[in-house]
């Protein structure tokens, strides 16, 4: 899918150019953005050094755990399939919490985790079950108070204030993870998959 | 209290308290904060050296892209439907590639930022919506392929409705808030 949006972008761009006539321009914008592209990523270092500093401080604290206590409310009521002392419950709620404070790659070990765990529960090796099902809605909606990434390439890219959308993206996210759930709670109440099983 | 002093408020307060809890908590916890950091603090140069090739690949296809006019074809043709949630036509290759590839958006958001400027509306607009979803195709692929799982179910629908929510949630509130 990358591959097929990728070469299209670059053919489609290259026969236009060529039928506007300012075919010219095609090989020095190659040049110029790729030096750009390098640029920023230099300029990234700076702000990610700090940022996976502070995480690192934050990993090895255990304030995840606070995290933790907080949404298990939350997770008793998305997995309603799943023991509450199961250790798939205790890696999805670690997943939720990693994910929640930007440690997008401290999530995703988890994650797998909690795919295993979940499903020694499955009667069906080959199908998804209904938790697994929310427990990806969750994380394709990915819950996330701080992006860091965005804000350190605002900062690269010489934003004057760069948390300044960490406002408008907590409304958004919440917008798209209460859909997710919100349509899981739908598809597992009326079966809706039924007729429209796909295969990955 | 209206929305926009809220968002505004949280948006202040998010960055600095978190570093203020996480520094407090660690102390609290006998954690040493200092050689810690370093430690975590490493990883930074890698990853950012990781970032290069995804960014040099989209960006100078987005730049080919829109250089070329080709963009500007593109969104002649959808400019009805974009109309109705305001969105500019310079995103749409962003809202196409979000649920794809995360490394790819990300450098079509660092893109738009870097031509129109960080501070823009429209590099704000990228920003949120970068921030607002996961990449949904790389969640069920790694996921469900972890524990091999071949019937997915209605997985992808929700990934992607919810994807579509995020996106327009982020084109109207920042129409709301930065404008």
């Amino acid at each position: 899918m990358v591959n097929l949006l990728w070469a299209g972008m670059i053919v489609s761009a290259i026969i236009i150019a060529g039928i506007n006539g300012n075919i010219g321009t095609v090989t020095q914008t190659i040049f110029s953005s790729a030096e750009k592209a390098v640029g920023i990523a230099f300029s990234l270092i700076s702000i990610m050094t700090f940022w996976l500093g502070i995480m690192k401080v934050i990993e090895k604290s255990g304030f995840i755990n606070v995290v933790i206590f907080f949404l298990k409310p939350l997770a008793y009521w998305l997995f309603p399939g799943v023991p509450r002392n199961h250790q798939a419950m205790n890696a999805m709620l670690m997943n939720m919490s990693a994910n929640l404070l930007g440690m997008g790659n401290a999530a995703t070990p988890f994650g797998i985790k909690a795919m295993d765990e979940l499903q020694k529960l499955n009667p069906h090796p080959d199908t998804a079950t209904d938790d697994m099902c929310t427990f990806l809605a969750i994380n394709t909606a990915s819950l996330t108070l701080i992006p860091t990434t965005i804000i350190a390439i605002r900062t690269a890219t010489g934003a004057q204030n760069p948390t300044d959308i960490i406002g408008t993206t907590i409304v958004a996210t919440l917008c798209s993870t209460m859909t997710a759930v919100f349509c899981d709670r739908i598809y597992r109440r009326y079966n809706l998959w039924k007729n429209n099983s796909r295969n990955l | 209290m209206d929305i926009y002093s809220l968002v505004n408020a949280i948006t202040l307060w998010v960055v600095p308290g978190l570093i203020l809890f996480a520094l407090l908590y660690a102390s609290y916890r006998r954690v040493k904060v200092f050689d810690t950091f370093v430690e975590g603090a490493k990883e930074g140069f890698n990853m950012s050296i990781r970032l290069i090739p995804f960014l040099v690949g989209m960006i100078v296809a987005i730049g080919l892209f829109r250089e070329s006019g080709a963009m500007e074809l593109l969104s002649r043709l959808f400019i009805p439907i974009l109309n109705i949630i305001g969105m500019p036509p310079d995103l749409l290759p962003l809202a196409v590639m979000r649920p794809v590839s995360g490394s790819s958006a990300l450098a079509i958001t660092t893109e738009i930022m870097n031509t129109y400027g960080p501070d823009s509306l429209i590099g704000r607009m990228a920003a949120t919506m970068q921030g607002s979803t996961d990449t949904t195709l790389f969640v069920l692929t790694v996921y469900f392929g972890a524990v091999g799982i071949k019937k997915t179910r209605y997985a992808l629908n929700v990934g992607l409705l919810a994807d579509a929510a995020g996106l327009i949630t982020a084109v109207l509130v920042c129409r709301v808030v930065f404008s």
